[in-house]
């Protein structure tokens, strides 16, 4: 089984259409990998199916870089 | 141009003129509960070389297939488009039906997950209006941009009504055109319960058959159409090749039923007769029409009725033939893809044949309908036909540069 670092920077990579080594832990995923709003609101919900969870939107909101997207898993998915 | 007989003109014309089919049976989903079976489908598309698969993603098929007839059809004008220019060259580029097979994923994502799960992408990877957004945004092309919609008349009026944006003087290049993909579950089962479509099965190449006395209702298919319309002394004072000039546009409404003309052809006859007068060309300079015929019985024989009130005795000397014998009907694409046979058949001089015509319909027996085989010809100018549900008509002429 994967971690979940690694989970996550496949699925942003898939989302977003960028190679899994452009994406850093630190990338911002509009202002480093290209995404628009609409490929943000994709990505979360890729990432709700893939760790079988809801993100509520005002949380989803703040998720902004892939390090952010894998802090918020390991908190919320112990 | 993307075509069930290749994915550019070259491929597609080629097999045209040597009178393929390119109807298969249906493998993109399981058929075998439908009444037909098989379809003209696209084969081995990629928009790789057109656009990045990313943004692919998010785009119906019908939308990719005219993205990239789009995009061909640009990089064959030899247009760039600048700051300067961008304002005066637009879009029109619509599709019969557009993302159906979107819209039936999207339904059954709220039916079995919930709402809560449909893409964001789900509507503008699914309307209508989305190629033409879309070239717009990947040539930055300011001018007008427009999808009409008019069912299998789309490609027709879209072309037509572009032609009238550069007369009235607002543009000075719009791509027009038309792209289709209804080919899915709930798009055959539509057509297959209007008793539009033929059902046989057991030899689909031999079942698109227009005026033939055998012919039981249309092949669906797939593909995209598009054309570069230029201002004549634009495209001359760059050096453009020219194909052909677009020289007259005429439209009609049947007034008559949902889903058949009628028997005397008569709205048909007035769109014909609207395009030959906006022309203002003599009957005898026709020499080709690209038929709607789309080898359904009550819409072939209005056609040739039509077609024998409009054109009077020069009815002896223009070939008639239906490119959707091989093609099947690419609905909202088919004036698309039809204009541009039209085009190509004033360049090679050539009528492209309607295949499977082995019994030709007394009705439209005496028209030369060119059965099997192309026929080289003199060729002045092309008619081009397009007829849809609702009695929606449009015809374009094109004529040879003189």
């Amino acid at each position: 089984m994967s971690s979940i670092e690694e989970r996550v920077k496949k699925i942003v990579a898939e989302q977003l259409g960028v190679k899994e080594d452009e994406v850093k832990a630190e990338a911002s995923f509009v202002e480093d990998l290209g995404a628009d709003s609409l490929d943000t609101v994709e990505l979360v919900m890729a990432l709700e199916e893939e760790f079988e969870t809801e993100i509520p939107d005002e949380e989803a909101e703040k998720i902004t870089t892939v390090q952010l997207a894998i802090d918020y898993i390991n908190a919320n998915l112990a | 141009m993307v075509s069930p007989l290749g994915n550019t003109v070259a491929d597609t014309w080629g097999g045209i003129l040597n009178g393929k089919s390119g109807v298969e049976p249906i493998t993109s989903f399981d058929a075998s509960a439908f009444s037909t079976q098989f379809s003209a489908s696209v084969k081995d598309f990629s928009v790789d070389g057109y656009f990045a698969q990313k943004d692919a993603r998010k785009m119906d098929r019908f939308i990719q297939f005219g993205m990239v007839a789009g995009i061909q059809a640009m990089r064959d004008s030899g247009l760039e488009v600048t700051d300067e220019n961008s304002a005066r060259m637009g879009v029109s580029i619509g599709s019969g039906i557009g993302g159906i097979g979107t819209i039936e994923d999207g339904t059954l994502v709220v039916e079995h997950k919930g709402p809560r799960r449909m893409s964001p992408f789900f509507v503008p990877g699914a309307i209508i209006n989305m190629i033409a957004g879309n070239l717009s945004i990947h040539y930055g092309l300011r001018g007008p941009n427009l999808a009409v919609t008019t069912a299998c008349t789309t490609g027709t009026h879209c072309i037509g009504l572009a032609a009238r944006s550069i007369m009235y003087g607002e543009t000075d290049v719009m791509l027009a055109g038309g792209a289709e993909m209804a080919t899915t579950p709930v798009g055959l089962g539509g057509f297959a319960a209007a008793r539009a479509l033929s059902s046989r099965n057991d030899n689909p190449k031999a079942a698109s058959r227009p005026w033939d006395k055998d012919r039981d209702g249309f092949v669906l298919g797939d593909g995209a159409g598009v054309l570069v319309l230029e201002e004549y002394e634009h495209a001359k004072a760059r050096g453009a090749n020219i194909y052909a000039e677009l020289v007259g546009f005429g439209m009609s409404g049947d007034a008559y039923h949902m889903t058949s003309p009628p028997a005397d052809g008569s709205g048909a006859a007035l769109s014909m007769q609207n395009a030959i007068k906006d022309a203002n060309i003599a009957l005898e300079d026709i020499n080709y029409i690209n038929a709607h015929g789309t080898s359904t019985p009550a819409g072939d024989v209005a056609e040739c009725r039509a077609v024998k009130s409009v054109m009077q005795n020069a009815v002896d000397q223009v070939a008639v033939s239906s490119t959707k014998s091989m093609i099947g009907h690419l609905l909202g694409a088919a004036g698309a893809v039809e204009a541009i046979f039209s085009v190509l058949a004033i360049r090679d001089q050539v009528a492209p044949p309607t295949i499977n015509l082995d019994n030709p319909d007394e009705e439209c027996g005496d028209i030369n309908l060119v059965p099997h085989t192309a026929q080289e010809k003199g060729i002045q100018a092309v008619l081009s036909n397009s007829f849809g549900f609702g009695g929606t008509n449009g015809s374009l002429v094109f004529s040879r540069l003189k």
